[in-house]
């Protein structure tokens, strides 16, 4: 089988591309780490690559607020062949700081809810510092036509290491309206994934790391091309990087997943 | 027309007002109830309301969580204060918020920020003005006003480079020495005398810029003086005779031993910015820790800021990858009044939140994990605290060159030139006191890790295509000492007019000295600068072209046209005469002690919750110890991830093709420096060599750094200590067969003639030879067989227990003479997977180290703990004897490990399904309390005391 070519993109501050590079290599996909200032100039295209990773990292500092400015350069720049790729069909994965850049681009898409806005936001953790742990996941059941459809159910454990990882509504009825519009993709479990069952966090932390509304750790859009979530699957690939407990949940998975939409 | 407005956004619910509140309460003042934080923005140009509410919609509103008012400030009838950066300190957020209205194509702004708190509650003036000298701003860095702050865009004073010069000719000694303490140059009255003597030879008077190259090149942090300088010492044995002995050079010695041991993996040591050993046949590591004391005591989240960033471009400076970062922090104890400390100390609790802050902050940012270090508390650090910052990078083999040539361009990368950290190295090579936050201000800075993230890119990809022939970081001196020591075999000509600034108005003297952040400058034939040029804008990063290395051996700088400094660099590098000092130390005479009356289990629950035992969770989470993906060896263990882990253990990406691993880890004991520096480097030694092996590392693999912070080594007792410490290490480095690869000193810790106690700081960089057979401190399973690796000792001189009970023991627990053996025999048991468990003991005894493992666990253990010595109880289960560790094994490999460890080993208990911890005492002198254990407790009570939770999640 080919490997389909992969672009993860690097801004200025991107720090896990590396990992996301392995990951996807190790999915079977053909990882390329293309920065934001070839694809301003034109030097290289979306259009030439099956799918889209936006790796983890502080893109230009997050001074303005996690993923703020990189979500303005993607608007700015790269909004219609986003837009055009998404509508191909093709993957969008946006992991930490690239969820904060999707979601505040509105690559993420509209909603039915109150003002036809999405009305959720990522935003300091409820505890109001950096946290870096390790979390287990569980992929909700998202929209049938989307790349993480074959997944549901399935559970990751793999680490979170965010400052602003809290989704935030502007309504409560708004996590009912994503959950209507299987929008949820991830949620925090409690425990390990064998102890504690499928049991999901509550809102207690630390099973839920930053205190998202919902238990939500990820999120898609209405077409289940385009995913984020917080958590961090490319660092729990192989078995050697999971810290004790037990074996499997690994992320590599929902790699294989996208690089297989993305052929 | 240009007119300034103001943007004022609130999150809805900013978990800093609750944080605001708690520590407001913590500093003891009362009435306050709630806060309300915002940013402020303002923005100066010409700019339509439209493009405005464009801006704030784009860029500073996110509508789900912020609300926002745009002109005059909110109403309000509380207090309100507002918080700005000086001007020239670093504002990342004005600079990117100017970014994003080009990249709107918005017509151009000029930003500038601050923070507001409204505090809600009943305060008087008095509080409002506490709450924020004491909390909310620090005045080195930041304006703060009651009300709204005037907003401080960086203004372009002009003029003219001004070159100036200072009357050296016929000065007196007296009018030397004013000199050089009125210019804050901490030259001494030879080293003044003898750049007299240089210009009248010269016939002329130096430049401003001249001297002040020559004080930034000579001070203590640049040229390390002290170890450097010949040193008589005297030291006073306990029972009353005197040894003399003299040294030809501290650092010398410390080479000559790694000289002697000489491994076939030992790539650099000493001769660069960060000591260099072989990882496996394609990569070698780099491996540098640093201090940034000083600059963390008066401001803490700009020092340790920097200070990361600093020995993070140590390492690019060896053309290494950065691939993690350690760092050992000590502060004084967390909780005292604010009645209590000296005058112009910031509250221990402050320095540790910012210093924990301004750490997390770079190495995150930077995407690096930061897996390994300690935090230790004591009286000693209350004024004067210490950061230790380290780094570890990556490199191909034989990838990092060292030639300058002649005609090769001085090329300088990173970010722009500033005021900030002027007189940054000539500052932290003095002591501090009351007016040194006056003094130091320009010294201390905020970091811009986004622009050394950028920095690495390009270093990295000018490395693999070998673009320079040398490179070096803008640290100490700024361009003064990179290009002064790169080109110190060839000379150097370089024009300051091009260099880009961060604001107007600074004379040549300056721009050649700013210790501006995030800088590196290359070597690079012209040849090859447009390369270097392409991949800079590649990746976003400013370079500049400074000039030329010569061959005339001169240090030749200009501004345009008006020259700035002329030097041979002879004089510069080898012009300061050489320093004549004395040290003189003393052992403490033992006395005989009275062991108090107490419950052991009290004890035992009281070091479990000591800061500097206790969990560091609360810290350690805020860094990012996951990134890179390649933690295997993690900073917390155990079925809940709360035990403390040993060392760090790192899988480089790129090296995952083979099993072999890297190890890191520490040891640092400043209460056994106290009565004995010479053991104290022993014991230091052999804590790092503990806690590496236990995580797996192979002791014949292993590199030590050393990071010496004393006082003032002009005084004849801080020195004597720092030398026995010397000597130790010395004896250390033989007996380990472990060769020091780099290392660094930081003296003058003192305020107001007061010394820290001299701290020494051992980091070990070793290997583990295969990722999968690596434990960790917590157990595994119940039914196996705890062992104890080495003897206790009864002297309890130095430890945790003996401060906590106030004890005053004099006598430290000696060293090993053959320590390798253990070590040797552990790790072939670790790597043959016969142990599951490993844990070093150290700081609060075998009690606490027992606990621990426990704690990792949730399982229960029995055990019985051999007697030290002529000691009781409390000595057996509390002593720090060295050498000593942990081990848990099934008992099926019981045969193999009693073969295997032979007397150097015993079994000691069993881990339980039971959830309490049980320690008893074979053969202490006094007897046992009847129908229990000496120490009894929970499992619950312990998780409570080395956590602080109040109950189980």
């Amino acid at each position: 089988m080919t490997s389909p070519p992969i672009l993860i993109l690097h801004a200025p501050g991107t720090n896990r591309d590396a990992e996301a590079a392995v990951a996807v290599e190790l999915a079977g996909g053909d990882p390329r780490i293309v920065s934001m200032t070839d694809l301003r100039r034109g030097v290289a295209s979306m259009s030439d690559f099956g799918g889209l990773v936006l790796p983890g990292g502080f893109s230009y500092g997050d001074a303005l607020g996690a993923g703020v400015r990189l979500a303005l350069e993607m608007r700015t720049w790269l909004y219609e062949e986003l837009a055009n790729s998404v509508r191909l069909g093709r993957p969008v994965l946006g992991i930490c700081n690239g969820f904060q850049a999707l979601l505040k681009s509105g690559l993420l898409g509209e909603s039915s809810g109150p003002e036809g806005r999405l009305g959720v936001t990522l935003t300091d953790n409820a505890n109001g510092r950096f946290e870096c742990r390790w979390v287990t996941l569980r992929v909700e059941p998202v929209f049938r036509s989307g790349w993480l459809g074959s997944l549901a159910g399935m559970k990751i454990r793999c680490p979170v290491a965010h400052g602003e990882g809290r989704v935030a509504v502007s309504d409560p009825e708004v996590v009912g309206i994503l959950e209507a519009e299987r929008r949820i993709a991830f949620r925090y479990l409690s425990g390990d994934g064998q102890q504690g069952g499928d049991r999901v966090a509550g809102g207690l932390y630390p099973a839920n790391p930053n205190g998202s509304v919902g238990d939500i750790a990820g999120l898609c859009d209405a077409t289940g091309a385009v995913v984020g979530l917080m958590p961090h699957p490319e660092d729990h690939v192989v078995d050697w990087q999971r810290p004790g407990g037990p074996p499997g949940a690994r992320g590599l998975p929902l790699f294989k997943a996208f690089v297989d939409a993305a052929r | 027309m240009c007119v300034t407005t103001r943007i004022e956004v609130t999150a809805v619910d900013d978990p800093r007002a609750a944080r605001i509140v708690h520590l407001v309460r913590l500093l003891g003042v009362m009435g306050l109830v709630g806060c309300r934080v915002s940013r402020v923005y303002y923005l100066q140009g010409d700019l339509p309301a439209d493009d405005i509410d464009r801006l704030s919609r784009e860029v500073l509103i996110d509508p789900v969580v912020n609300e926002v008012i745009v002109g005059s400030p909110s109403p309000t009838s509380y207090p309100v204060v507002e918080v700005a950066p000086r001007p020239g300190v670093t504002d990342v957020e004005a600079r990117e918020l100017e970014r994003a209205a080009a990249a709107l194509g918005l017509p151009p702004l000029r930003a500038s920020t601050a923070r507001r708190y409204e505090l809600i509650g009943d305060l008087d003036e008095a509080a409002v003005s506490a709450i924020s000298r004491q909390l909310l701003a620090n005045e080195i860095i930041e304006l703060h006003s009651l009300g709204t702050v005037q907003p401080c865009f960086d203004s372009p004073a002009s003029g003219e480079a001004q070159v100036n010069t200072v009357k050296l000719a016929g000065l007196g000694d007296a009018d030397l020495v004013r000199l050089s303490r009125e210019g804050l140059l901490s030259l001494d009255l030879g080293e003044m005398r003898a750049i007299q003597e240089h210009f009248e030879r010269e016939g002329r008077d130096p430049t401003d810029a001249e001297l002040e190259t020559l004080a930034q090149t000579w001070s203590e942090h640049c040229m390390h003086k002290t170890f450097r300088a010949r040193i008589r010492l005297e030291h006073t044995k306990s029972d009353g005779s005197v040894a003399i002995s003299s040294h030809e050079g501290l650092l010398a010695a410390l080479r000559e031993v790694t000289e002697e041991l000489a491994p076939p993996w030992l790539r650099s040591a000493f001769d660069d910015n960060a000591g260099i050993v072989a990882f496996d046949n394609d990569f070698d590591l780099a491996f540098k820790v640093e201090t940034h004391n000083h600059p963390s005591a008066l401001e803490p989240f700009g020092g340790a800021n920097t200070g990361i960033g600093g020995v993070v471009r140590d390492v690019m400076g060896v053309s290494a990858r950065p691939i993690a970062c350690t760092n050992v922090l000590c502060f004084g104890p967390p909780d005292p009044a604010d009645r209590d400390l000296p005058p112009g100390v910031l509250h221990p609790r402050r320095v540790r939140d910012g210093v924990v802050a301004g750490i997390g902050d770079y190495g995150n940012k930077l995407g690096l994990p930061t897996v390994n270090g300690a935090v230790i508390y004591d009286e000693g650090y209350v004024a004067n605290p210490l950061v230790y910052c380290g780094a570890l990078g990556l490199l191909p083999s034989g990838s990092h060159p060292t030639e300058p040539q002649a005609g090769d361009r001085i090329i300088a990368i990173g970010g722009r030139t500033g005021r900030d950290g002027i007189h940054g190295a000539t500052f932290s090579s003095a002591g501090m006191d009351e007016a040194t936050a006056e003094q130091a201000g320009t010294a201390v800075q905020i970091g811009d890790p986004i622009t050394q993230k950028g920095c690495i890119e390009v270093v990295e990809q000018a490395r693999d295509l070998r673009i320079y022939h040398a490179i070096t970081d803008c640290g100490a001196g700024g361009f003064s000492s990179a290009v002064g020591e790169m080109g110190e075999h060839l000379g150097a000509e370089v024009d300051l007019s091009g260099v880009p600034l961060k604001y107007a108005g600074l004379e040549p003297w300056e721009i050649w000295l700013s210790e501006a952040q995030e800088r590196m400058v290359l070597a690079v034939p012209s040849s090859r600068v447009g390369t270097l040029g392409e991949l800079c804008e590649h990746h976003e990063v400013e370079m500049t072209d400074l000039g030329r290395f010569t061959g005339t051996g001169r240090l030749v700088v200009r501004h345009g046209e008006t020259p700035v400094v002329d030097l041979p660099m002879e004089f510069l590098h080898r012009g300061a005469p050489r320093k004549e000092m004395v040290g003189r130390w003393a052992d403490p005479v033992p006395e005989p002690v009275e062991m108090p009356e107490v419950d052991p289990t009290r004890v035992l629950l009281e070091l479990l919750s000591h800061p500097t035992v206790a969990s560091k969770e609360a810290i350690v989470r805020t860094y990012d110890h996951e990134v890179r993906g390649g933690t295997v060896g993690r900073p917390f263990v155990g079925v809940r991830a709360d035990g403390p882990g040993d060392g760090a253990v790192l899988k480089p990406l790129g090296t995952w093709h083979h099993d072999a691993a890297v190890a890191l880890s520490v040891g640092i004991n400043p209460r056994i420096g106290r009565l004995d520096p010479w053991s104290m480097a022993l014991h230091a030694i052999d804590e790092a060599v503990r806690n590496l092996v236990a995580v797996g590392g192979d002791p014949a693999r292993v590199a030590l750094l050393d990071n010496f912070c004393w006082g003032d080594p002009t005084k004849p007792d801080r020195l004597g200590s720092l030398v026995r410490a010397l000597e130790g290490c010395l004896e250390g480095a033989r007996r380990y067969r472990m060769p020091f690869i780099s290392g660094k000193d930081s003296l003058f810790n003192e305020y107001a003639g007061e010394p820290i106690p001299g701290t020494l700081l051992i980091s070990a960089l070793g290997l583990v030879p295969d990722l999968h057979r690596t434990v960790a401190s917590a157990f595994t399973r119940a039914g196996c067989d705890l062992w104890l690796v080495g003897d206790p000792s009864d002297r309890l001189g130095g430890s945790l227990v003996d401060d906590l009970l106030g004890i005053c023991d004099r006598r430290v627990p000696p060293t090993l003479d053959e320590p390798l053996e253990r070590y040797i025999a552990v790790h072939r048991l670790i790597a043959d997977g016969s142990v599951t468990a490993a844990h070093d003991v150290s700081d609060g005894g075998i009690a606490v180290a027992i606990a621990e493992m426990a704690i990792g666990g949730r399982l229960g253990v029995e055990a019985t703990v051999p007697a030290a010595g002529s000691g009781g109880i409390l000595a057996a289960l509390t002593n720090e004897a060295v050498g000593r560790l942990l081990l848990e094994s099934p008992p099926a490999r019981r045969g193999h490990l009693a073969a295997r460890l032979g007397p150097l080993g015993r079994r000691i208990g069993v881990v339980t399904g039971s959830s309490s911890i049980e320690i008893a005492v074979a053969g202490a002198a006094e007897p046992q309390p009847l129908h229990r254990e000496p120490v009894s407790i929970s499992l619950d009570s312990a998780v409570r005391a080395f956590t602080g939770r109040s109950r189980e999640s």
